[in-house]
């Protein structure tokens, strides 16, 4: 009796062990973003795309990986994203949360990550708190931060002999976070401040904001506001003639899609950063082709949808590397930071301990209308500022993360 | 005062003037419609949005400019609201405004996620016309010859309309049927025809108010979304129903707006809903409304 007691012992423990050996290979990846709102070109469904497209070019499936992707829209408001992604990680079993667009919510979705033990591949948010003082080892920041912006762009108006500022801000953890670092940039490069003015997130009308700012007689007039909100102060900008005037605007995040929405003749002229355009190279181009392609009005892609790409096909490959199991979240976090990054549309790179994805970013001009080819035909490189310069140093990070 | 210059203050109050201008237009085709036909009309936003973009397609694919948009399309959106109103809305007469409120809230979602399905949500791009563009230096701002053109049309269309309503035979017919539809109809009087037509005349407004506001901001599928709301509580505000309430509100509430903008431009988009609390509080009625 006692030998039978030992015997069915042994055999559960060998089943059970074997149980955790067994290597599962299905992967459910969620695409939390703004679907139906002002930042819903620049992301939204296009980013499920995206992601579709990575698991495509992941080649994971042929070898018998289940991996399957699906999306919901947080409307903009930090406790619906909360909810959605406290329901994925319980009850749909979702692994990776990719993009969400809007810091606020974003942050929010940072921490219900951390606690559930999931990924969080974060492309659309700015700010850059994500990899600062909220940082998480759950967490990587993809494509673009608030630091990078400000330091791409601030800085190079301010060399440009933009010296005093006067700053337009979307009223939510974004619009601060990018003021705040630019206002840091500006400061240091001894230009000042003259002013701000703080709007609601989504205004339509912006003419009372921009006379502030032309009577503060600064000579940029910095926008610190993303989406719909630049395109309409940027229309406006040129009703009220504040560049006309003489006055500079200087908007410190702008996507393709807002471009496209703005049409060359107002758009043309304005410098700003990027970390991706799709008319790079010969990669670029053809991931692009792709990508418009399968969009129902033909767009290409934006660098939120491009950052979402690269950042799910690198989690692929880190989940590959370690053969399944995707969810001990901090494990695979930990495994994509020791793999270095290589992919068709940003390079080559690496993601940091603070969870910061590190590569080259792009100041860009938007070219006259005499001088694009046709749609989609928009930005001019004007200088590049390398993967080592144009994030926060380590040195100077408030994440835990990091030893000093 | 209060640290803001008067220079700016000036400014402020006139832009609010501008956006008061919209209000009124809008609240004004939300009056018409509530007086006649008894009904909360939730598509007014998305047939504003209709406005605009009808001038955005009459420019791309049939190559009329900005002027002749602001003819033809009140009358296409018009048309079309004469449709909605013989297929749908004419069979909630006599019912709860209730459901006529919840026919056009549906409506105006399914119109809306149409367009945004179709079109995307940033928008499309459309110029002032070349007539208007530019401005004057006023000394104390600067105004954009567009804004200054949007206040004086709208504000000759507000008071057309209201001399139509309050001072014209027809419109005596209009205000005698919404009293005694059946009198009226004993006099010889097609009151369901009327009906339609008010009810293409209020969409007509809105597609007016659409078709302004198109070279100011992008022409969006969400444009009439954001901005219903604020209408709503304008018309509420005015006294419901009331022609010359919802105008003078319009234009009061754009003030209101002009100037938190100044001093606490946090507050903008919620001190509207502040003084609609205020307002109901002390006259239920809104400020021009008769008691019930």
């Amino acid at each position: 009796m006692k030998k039978l007691h030992a015997i069915s012992w042994a055999a559960l423990l060998l089943c059970a062990s074997g149980a955790a050996f067994a290597q599962d290979k299905n992967v459910k990846i969620g695409n939390l973003n703004d679907m139906s709102s002002l930042y819903a070109d620049l992301g939204g469904p296009g980013s499920t795309l995206a992601a579709q497209m990575a698991i495509e070019d992941s080649g994971l499936t042929a070898k018998g990986w289940k991996i399957e992707v699906i999306g919901a829209d947080h409307q903009n408001k930090p406790d619906i994203g909360s909810n959605i992604a406290r329901q994925w990680y319980d009850v749909d079993k979702v692994d990776v949360i990719v993009d969400t667009p809007n810091s606020g919510v974003a942050l929010a979705v940072a921490a219900v990550t951390k606690d559930k033990n999931g990924v969080f591949i974060n492309s659309g948010a700015a700010s850059s708190d994500l990899t600062g003082k909220a940082c998480t080892p759950n967490t990587v920041h993809w494509t673009y931060d608030t630091y990078a912006l400000a330091n791409t762009t601030g800085k190079a108006v301010v060399k440009a002999g933009g010296d005093s500022w006067f700053f337009l801000t979307a009223d939510y953890a974004f619009g601060h976070a990018l003021e705040r670092d630019t206002e840091a940039v500006v400061l240091a490069n001894s230009g000042k401040v003259l002013g701000k003015v703080r709007h609601p997130l989504n205004t339509s009308d912006f003419s009372s904001f921009l006379l502030q700012a032309q009577s503060s007689k600064a000579k940029i007039v910095g926008l610190a506001n993303a989406g719909g909100d630049t395109t309409n102060s940027i229309k406006q900008a040129s009703e009220f003639g504040i560049t006309s005037g003489g006055q500079k605007l200087a908007a410190l995040l702008l996507f393709i899609t807002d471009v496209h929405a703005l049409g060359l003749n107002v758009a043309q002229g304005l410098s700003f950063t990027e970390s991706f355009y799709w008319d790079m190279n010969d990669q670029t181009r053809a991931f692009a082709d792709r990508f418009s392609k399968r969009m129902k009005n033909g767009a290409k892609p934006s660098m939120v949808q491009a950052g979402v790409y690269a950042g799910v096909l690198h989690y692929l490959k880190a989940l590959e590397a370690l053969g399944g199991n995707p969810h001990d979240g901090a494990k695979v976090v930990a495994k994509m930071k020791e793999m270095p990054t290589d992919d068709p549309l940003f390079g080559k790179g690496q993601i940091r301990a603070d969870g910061r994805k590190i590569h080259p970013v792009y100041l860009f001009e938007v070219k006259k209308p005499s001088e694009s080819k046709g749609p989609w035909d928009y930005y001019k490189l004007i200088a590049t500022t390398p993967a080592n310069e144009a994030f926060r140093p380590l040195a100077e990070s408030e994440c835990p993360l990091v030893k000093k | 005062m209060f640290g803001v210059s008067t220079q700016a203050l000036f400014g402020q109050l006139l832009l609010g003037l501008i956006n008061g201008s919209f209000y009124a237009l809008l609240s004004l085709g939300l009056a018409v419609i509530f007086g006649m036909l008894n009904i909360i009309n939730f598509a007014h936003g998305a047939l504003y949005m209709m406005g605009a973009f009808c001038a955005y397609f009459l420019l791309n694919w049939a190559g009329v400019g900005y002027w002749g948009a602001l003819l033809l399309a009140p009358l296409i959106v018009g048309a079309i609201g004469v449709v909605i109103e013989r297929t749908m809305l004419q069979w909630l007469s006599g019912l709860d405004h209730l459901y006529g409120l919840l026919l056009t809230f549906g409506l105006a979602l399914i119109i809306q996620g149409l367009f945004q399905n179709t079109f995307g949500s940033s928008g499309m791009p459309y110029a002032i016309p070349k007539e208007l563009t530019g401005g004057q230096n006023l000394g104390f701002m600067f105004l954009p010859n567009y804004r200054a053109w949007v206040v004086a049309f709208s504000l000759v269309i507000c008071l057309g309309t209201w001399f139509i309503i309050e001072r014209t035979k027809l419109g005596a017919y209009l205000r005698a049927a919404t009293e005694n539809p059946g009198l009226v109809r004993a006099m010889g009087i097609n009151v369901p025809r009327m009906i339609t037509l008010t009810y293409g005349a209020g969409v007509a407004l809105a597609a007016l108010a659409g078709v302004l506001a198109a070279p100011i901001n992008q022409v969006r599928p969400l444009m009439g979304a954001d901005l219903i709301i604020i209408v709503f509580a304008v018309v509420v505000i005015g006294g419901m129903g009331s022609i010359m309430g919802s105008i003078l509100t319009g234009f009061l509430l754009g003030l209101v707006e002009g100037l938190t903008k100044v001093f606490y431009p946090e507050a903008s988009s919620t001190v509207i809903f502040v003084v609609m609390t205020v307002v109901l509080l002390v006259k239920p009625a809104g400020l021009f409304g008769r008691s019930a």
